[in-house]
C-alpha cells in the first residue's frame, strides 16, 4: 500500500472541501447548533415548567415509562436533575450520531460525486495508484474529518452540557461510560456508514448536489433511535450502545464490500 | 532502429454495441513523436486509456514500455505522462498544490518536489501566479500547468491530449518546442493525439489516422502523402519569353496534368497526378526549346493527406 499517494489524495479531498462552503456550512452550523444551543435549551425545560406552572407530573410520569435500566440510572437524582440527565444524557444521544453521519457523507458526496462533476477525476486516475489505493483514499478523506468533527462536537457538548446544567446539578455528570463508548465504538461506525452509504450513492449520482439530497436520507434511521428512546422502546444504555455499534460496522462492512467492486477504474472513467 | 516502445495487436474494445476501438494494430518507437489523428469519437482517447491500463480492452493485446497495461498498471503509470484532453485540474487548489499533490502520487523523491515543482512553474511561466487559485486562471495558463502537471515525474512516454488547445500562438510555439526537444534533446516518447494537423505535420515522425476506431493509414507524413494524395501543384519558372510557349505546350499535356495551367507572376502554377509524371514533363517542354529555369513542387500536406482519406472513405460508403 502506497501510504504516501493515500495521503496527498486525502490532503487534496480535504483541502477541496474546505472550499466548498455549501459543504463547510453544514459541517459547522450543525454541530454547533446540536451541540452549543440545545444543552441550554434543554435545561430551560425544568425551569419552564416551573415557571409556567404547568404539570411536573408528566416529566416524571414520562421517566416512570422509562425502561427500568434507566429508572435506575437516573434514581441517584432529584426529580429536577432526573429530567435534565434525562433529556442531556440519554434523549440527545442519539441525535449525536447525526454529526458523524452528515459530516462523512457530505464530505463523501464532495469527494466521489463531485470530484466526477468538476472533471478531476480523470487525471487522478491516470496516476500510479491503485483502484485500492484510491478508494482507501476516499474512504478516509470522509471518514477522518468525520471523527474530527464528532469529537470536538463531543467535548462541545461535554463543556456546554456541564455548564448549561451546573445551576441545577451542581457536578459534573457528562459524560457516563454510555457516551464514552458512544464516542469511540459507535461514532466511527456511523461515519463508516455515512460514507459507504455515500460511495454507492455517488456512484449513479449526476453530480454532488444529486448524491448529497439522496444519501442525506441516510440519518432517517437515526430519528427512529430517537423516537424509539421517547417511547420507552428502549434506551441507550452501554449494551444497546455496544450492539448498536456493531450492527453498524456489520452494515459498514457489506457496503464497503459493495462499494470497493463498483470502484474501478474501468467503470468509473466509463462515466466520465 | 529504434525498439516498439508500444505494440498493439488486434487491440479492440466495445462500448455497448459501439465499437470504439477496432483491430487496431499500432507500433510506436521509442524517442519518436508520434501524431494519432482523427475525429472526434474516432477512439484516440479511448486507445490513450487502452494503452494506460485505465481501460481494459475486450480483444487483442498490447503492450507498453515493455508492460502489459492491464497486469502492471501502476507500474506503467509511474512511467508514463498524460495530458487529457481537459486539464483535469482542481480549480479550488492553487497552481503550487495542484503540482505538489501529484508530485507524491508520482512519487516524485521527497527531497526534490520543491525544487522540481519550482522548476516547472519557471518552465511554463507560472511562478508568479503559483499561489493563485486554478479557478483564476486563463485557459492557456490552466493548459500549460496540465502540461507541467505531466511532466512532474520525468515520464518516458507522454500521451498528449491536444496540448496546444486554448493556447494563444506564442503559447502554442514555446509547447510545440517543449514537444520537439523533450524527443529530439531528451529521447522522450510523444503519442500526439490532435486535431491540429499543422502541428502534427511540424512536429510528428509518424502519423496514424484513425477513423471509426479503424485505423486508415499509418506512415511518415511523407509516405502518407505519396501514398495517399494523387496529385501535386508544381511551379514552373522559364525564360521570359518561352512562357507563352510552355504554357501552350502544358495546355495540350492533358495526360500528365490535371486541369490547365495558370500563370502567376511571370511563372505557371499548374496541378499533376503524380511526382512520377515530372520528368516527362520536363523532357517535354525542352525538347521543344523551352528554357526551364526553376520546377518546384509543392509537397502535399498532413491536411491534404487527411482530407483525401476522408474523401476516399466517403465515396467508399
Amino acid at each position: 500500500m502506497n501510504w504516501r499517494a493515500v495521503f496527498a489524495i486525502v490532503r487534496k479531498d480535504l483541502k477541496v472541501v474546505l472550499q466548498n462552503k455549501g459543504v463547510i456550512i453544514p459541517i459547522i452550523a450543525v454541530p454547533l447548533i446540536l451541540f452549543g444551543l440545545l444543552p441550554w435549551l434543554s435545561v430551560f425545560v425544568p425551569s419552564m415548567v416551573n415557571i409556567g406552572g404547568a404539570d411536573m407530573e408528566e416529566l416524571t410520569a414520562m421517566i416512570a415509562n422509562m425502561p427500568a435500566g434507566l429508572r435506575d440510572e437516573l434514581a441517584p437524582y432529584s426529580i429536577e436533575q432526573q429530567t435534565i440527565v434525562f433529556f442531556l444524557v440519554y434523549m440527545l444521544a442519539p441525535m449525536f450520531l447525526i454529526i458523524p453521519l452528515m459530516v462523512a457523507s457530505v464530505i463523501a458526496a464532495d469527494s466521489f460525486a463531485g470530484e466526477r462533476e468538476r472533471r478531476t477525476l480523470e487525471a487522478l486516475l491516470y496516476t500510479p495508484t491503485t483502484d485500492r489505493e484510491l478508494f482507501i483514499a476516499k474512504l478516509l478523506s470522509a471518514w477522518l474529518p468525520a471523527i474530527v468533527v464528532a469529537l470536538a462536537g463531543f467535548i462541545l457538548y461535554a463543556v456546554m452540557a456541564n455548564a448549561a446544567a451546573w445551576p441545577v446539578m451542581g457536578q459534573i455528570f457528562f459524560p457516563n461510560l454510555m457516551w464514552v463508548v458512544m464516542t469511540l465504538w459507535v461514532v466511527p461506525a456511523a461515519a463508516g456508514l455515512g460514507l459507504s452509504s455515500m460511495v454507492l450513492v455517488s456512484a449513479r449520482a449526476q453530480g454532488f448536489q444529486d448524491a448529497y439530497q439522496t444519501g442525506g436520507m441516510i440519518v432517517l434511521p437515526v430519528l427512529l433511535l430517537v423516537f424509539g428512546q421517547i417511547s420507552g422502546v428502549m434506551y441507550f444504555s452501554v449494551w444497546v450502545v455496544l450492539l448498536l455499534g456493531l450492527v453498524l460496522w456489520g452494515i459498514d462492512a457489506v457496503l464497503i464490500w459493495f462499494g470497493s467492486r463498483t470502484f474501478r477504474r474501468g467503470r468509473l472513467i466509463a462515466r466520465l | 532502429m529504434s525498439t516498439a516502445i508500444i505494440n498493439a495487436e488486434n487491440l479492440t474494445r466495445r462500448f455497448g454495441d459501439t465499437i470504439a476501438v477496432n483491430s487496431l494494430d499500432l507500433e510506436v518507437r521509442s524517442g519518436e513523436v508520434f501524431g494519432f489523428l482523427g475525429h472526434n469519437g474516432a477512439g484516440k482517447t479511448t486507445t490513450v486509456r487502452l494503452f494506460n491500463g485505465v481501460l481494459e480492452p475486450h480483444e487483442g493485446s498490447m503492450r507498453v514500455l515493455g508492460l502489459d497495461p492491464i497486469s502492471d498498471g501502476p507500474a506503467l503509470r509511474a512511467r508514463s505522462g498524460v495530458l487529457t484532453e481537459s486539464a483535469s485540474l482542481d480549480n479550488r487548489l492553487t497552481a503550487r498544490d495542484n503540482l505538489l499533490i501529484y508530485a507524491d502520487l508520482f512519487g516524485v523523491s521527497r527531497d526534490k518536489v520543491t525544487s522540481r515543482v519550482a522548476e516547472l512553474l519557471e518552465l511554463f511561466e507560472l511562478s508568479q501566479h503559483a499561489d493563485a487559485r486554478v479557478a483564476t486562471y486563463s485557459t492557456g495558463m490552466r493548459q500549460r500547468l496540465a502540461l507541467a502537471r505531466t511532466l512532474l515525474h520525468d515520464p518516458e512516454i507522454l500521451f498528449l491530449d491536444e496540448p496546444t488547445a486554448g493556447l494563444d500562438p506564442v503559447a502554442a510555439r514555446q509547447v510545440d518546442e517543449l514537444i520537439a526537444s523533450l524527443s529530439q534533446e531528451k529521447g522522450r516518447t510523444v503519442f500526439l493525439c490532435t486535431h491540429n494537423l499543422v502541428e502534427a505535420q511540424k512536429l510528428c515522425d509518424r502519423v496514424a489516422v484513425l477513423e471509426h476506431g479503424r485505423l486508415v493509414a499509418q506512415g511518415t507524413p511523407v509516405e502518407l502523402a505519396r501514398q495517399y494524395v494523387r496529385r501535386l501543384d508544381l511551379q514552373i519558372e522559364t525564360a521570359p519569353e518561352h512562357l507563352d510557349l510552355a504554357l501552350n505546350i502544358l495546355s495540350d499535356a492533358s495526360s500528365l496534368i490535371r486541369g490547365l495551367p495558370r500563370r502567376t507572376n511571370g511563372s505557371l502554377t499548374l496541378t499533376i497526378t503524380g511526382r512520377e509524371s515530372i520528368p516527362d514533363l520536363l523532357t517535354l517542354l525542352v525538347n521543344q526549346g523551352v528554357r526551364v529555369y526553376r520546377l518546384a513542387a509543392n509537397e502535399p500536406s498532413l491536411e491534404d493527406v487527411y482530407f483525401a482519406l476522408h474523401g476516399e472513405k466517403e465515396k467508399d460508403q
